[in-house]
């Protein structure tokens, strides 16, 4: 009975603890265990990285950090130069405003821990980007945002692929945010979206 | 000779005397031995002293996960033994006690990959920074084992009142040095099926060990729950087992604790008593 | 035809391997199958006195290897189930005593004679673990949900899917009133955990250790719960589909009986 009570008062039940522990530690080991996977990993986000800006190749560090609640992965990738506009991959929205004056960066560090990395590049995008004056993408970035539809849907004209206003369902207003959230990372500053790769699970390769 | 360097600083050699070393074996997997280190060494640093924890246990390392330190581990052993970090930059520092640190193994190596010199080396540095350096040791006794027992200059067996444990606990003090004193903790009793005949009593075991005592530890339902959350049960005053494992610190520190024998579940309302409290 | 031959495997120690070897090779024997029991575990041999034939043994596997006997002389009879058989691991020598060819070749020798090899493995995942994998074509994972048990079961299951070996999944040491209470987790949450397919749940119970103190593979005791496990499991190796025992236990009136009883 006592147990019973103390359980009660002891927060959640040390099953549901060892599961989500084991989960974490299981991507760590699994990702200690494949370096090959780790640098197919790097091969292609510098691929993506150097669509953008020039990359100072031997300078690039990437690693994976087990922290208390998540895995995450630490790119330090140092940037030579913006590529010319011209060879830029055109941005996906037609309406953005004119671009604040590009300077190249030193250097970049991009922390993605992996589960949140779009929501956080919408964060970022939000913390930038001054409220708009004219038909510009209105985007709402919120934490968490996985788990509850959004508070705000962008303006229809500003969708690149604009979809029926009627009857989204969670989950279609959830995308479009996110492509939304995408484009305007893109557009504004260059700084390429976090590429989304899925690592070792608890499912073996 | 690579020193292993480390910031916390040695007291002059002719004051301070060495720690000790000890590994904690069994021969036979699955009997407590990471459950034990992770315990005792929490209750002695708990105590006061300052502790080091070393897990050999290469390629299938645990003791970083009993001690709820897996997401802390940045480095391993042989980064250390390779001379790839230095032994301050491996060393975990414990959630709870500050006296206590972890080096933990490899988990993407094997247990060959180890140098029983280095070892040695390796563990005669902690000793001359640390009160006790407790070498968490792999089932078997093969290589793993025996990186375990370098440099250590004790030994605990642990033991299960079960024949298969017992067996192997024999194999291994077989091939302990002397020296080492090897020193025996029963582990998992269950007294109901010791009552019963169906469990070997710890005296079965000692008759056939012929080890000096060192502690008797119950199975409890508790030691699961401790494992799944990442902390020992010797920090928490209300376990048996917890207990169990104080009092094996204060054994091993010098202390003349009397070794309880279980106490017997008698009588009808104590067993109504403990099937309330949730115990078998 | 030759046999089928599975490696009992775990990289914890004391999750059950031998256990397991004994009580599913034995169940197999019953239903009338041919099946020899290899114990791998060099140094720290097990399987004989988990059997009771300890008494027996006059040679071993390591001098099978050596070509000190036969291998016939060496395999010991099982007086309960007269198609099973054990070869007994050597208790003087050490895992290196053999190489990964020697044990195959020792394998393939035994499967042409039986149906089922069933090999029980060593903890770790070294050359004990390595040998006793050697010609397998099939693996079981024994695990208990316990997080260095799982972490481990993760470990091996890598290595033996390096290897491409089927693998299905034992959960052992099952405790249903502590998953019930949340302090064990589930037999779910292990397979989701592993991906694996399940052979078997098998309940924490006080008749193993004390059948494995008389030596007595537990399908011999009648109407042991623990009895019809097994024979489930040996049922599941034959390919057929049988749903999983419900582990619940009695309820509180049935728990309060079995107190009684007990005194």
């Amino acid at each position: 009975m006592f147990e019973f009570l103390m359980r009660l008062f002891r927060g959640e039940p040390s099953g549901q603890t060892a599961k989500e522990r084991l989960r974490l530690v299981l991507l760590s080991d699994h990702l200690s265990l494949s370096p090959e996977i780790v640098d197919a990993l790097k091969t292609d986000l510098l691929a993506v990285i150097s669509r953008y800006v020039e990359v100072d190749e031997a300078g690039v560090d990437v690693t994976f950090e087990q922290r208390e609640h998540e895995v995450a992965m630490l790119a330090n990738i140092p940037i030579r130069s913006l590529k010319p506009r011209d060879e830029l991959p055109k941005p996906v929205l037609a309406t953005v405003t004119a671009l604040p004056a590009q300077e190249p960066a030193p250097a970049a560090a991009a922390e993605m821990p992996l589960p949140k990395a779009e929501t956080e590049a919408a964060d970022a995008v939000d913390a930038v980007l001054e409220p708009p004056a004219v038909a510009e993408p209105v985007v709402a970035a919120e934490p968490g945002v996985a788990a509850e539809p959004p508070a705000v849907v962008p303006e229809p004209e500003a969708q690149p692929a604009p979809a029926p206003a009627a009857a989204l369902t969670a989950k279609q207003r959830k995308r479009r945010k996110r492509r939304a959230a995408r484009a305007a990372a893109q557009a504004v500053h260059g700084q390429p979206d976090p590429v989304q790769q899925p690592l070792g699970t608890s499912a073996q390769a | 000779m690579q020193e292993f360097a480390s910031q916390v600083p040695a007291a002059p050699p002719d004051q301070k005397p060495l720690g000790r070393a000890i590994v904690v074996t069994s021969g036979k997997g699955g009997v407590g031995k990471t459950t034990t280190t992770a315990n005792v060494g929490a209750a002695l640093a708990a105590a006061g002293a300052r502790v080091a924890l070393i897990d050999a246990d290469v390629g299938l390392r645990n003791l970083d996960l009993v001690l709820g330190l897996e997401s802390r581990v940045r480095y391993h052993l042989l980064d250390v033994l390779e001379e790839r970090v230095t032994l301050d930059d491996a060393l975990v520092r414990d959630k709870r006690s500050e006296h206590l640190v972890l080096l933990a193994a490899a988990q993407a190596r094997e247990k060959e990959d180890v140098d029983t010199e280095r070892m040695t080396e390796l563990v005669r540095a902690l000793r001359e920074r640390f009160d006790y350096v407790l070498i968490d040791s792999p089932a078997g006794i093969e290589q793993g084992f025996r990186n375990a027992a370098a440099g250590a200059t004790e030994a605990i067996i642990v033991c299960m009142p079960e024949v298969s444990s017992v067996r192997d606990a024999d194999r291994v003090v077989g091939l302990l040095p002397q020296t080492m004193r090897p020193q025996l903790i029963v582990n998992r009793v269950r007294p109901a099926m010791v009552r019963k005949g169906k469990m070997l009593s710890v005296e079965d075991v000692n008759a056939i060990l012929r080890l000096p005592l060192l502690g008797v530890v119950l199975d409890e339902p508790a030691l699961i729950v401790a494992a799944n959350r990442g902390e020992p049960v010797s920090l928490d005053a209300g376990s048996a087992t917890g207990s169990a494992y104080r009092d094996i610190a204060r054994r091993i520190a010098g202390e003349n604790v009397p070794v309880a024998e279980p106490a017997p579940e008698g009588g009808m309302f104590a067993r109504i008593g403990a099937f309330f409290r949730g115990r078998r | 035809m030759s046999a089928r031959r599975i490696v009992v495997t775990s990289g914890k120690g004391g999750v059950g391997k031998t256990t397991t070897t004994a009580n599913v090779g034995a169940a197999l024997a019953k239903r009338g199958h041919r099946v020899t029991l290899i114990d791998a575990d060099i140094g720290l041999r097990n399987l004989d006195l988990v059997l009771g034939v300890e008494k027996r043994i006059v040679f071993d596997i390591v001098e099978v290897v050596e070509g000190r006997c036969q291998l016939r002389q060496a395999l010991i009879r099982d007086k309960r189930f007269e198609t099973l058989a054990i070869l007994p691991a050597a208790q003087t020598r050490d895992k290196d005593a053999v190489t990964e060819q020697q044990m195959a070749r020792v394998v393939e020798d035994v499967a042409a004679m039986c149906d089922f090899v069933l090999v029980d493995s060593p903890a770790g995942i070294e050359n004990g673990f390595r040998n006793a994998v050697a010609s397998a074509t099939e693996a079981i994972v024994v695990t208990t949900p316990e997080v260095s048990s799982i972490r481990d079961a993760d470990r091996v299951i890598g290595k033996l899917v390096e290897r491409q070996l089927p693998i299905r999944l034992i959960v052992n040491r099952i405790r249903t009133d502590m998953v019930r209470s949340g302090d064990m987790m589930s037999v779910d949450d292990v397979c989701e955990i592993l991906s694996s397919e399940l052979l078997g749940t098998v309940p924490d119970d006080e008749e193993i250790i004390d059948t494995t103190n008389r030596g007595e593979p537990v399908v011999t005791v009648p109407g042991s719960r623990l009895a019809a496990i097994y024979d489930k499991i040996a049922r599941r190796l034959e390919g057929e589909l049988v749903p999983f025992t419900n582990l619940e236990e009695p309820g509180i009136f049935g728990r309060l009986f079995a107190a009684f009883k007990a005194s």
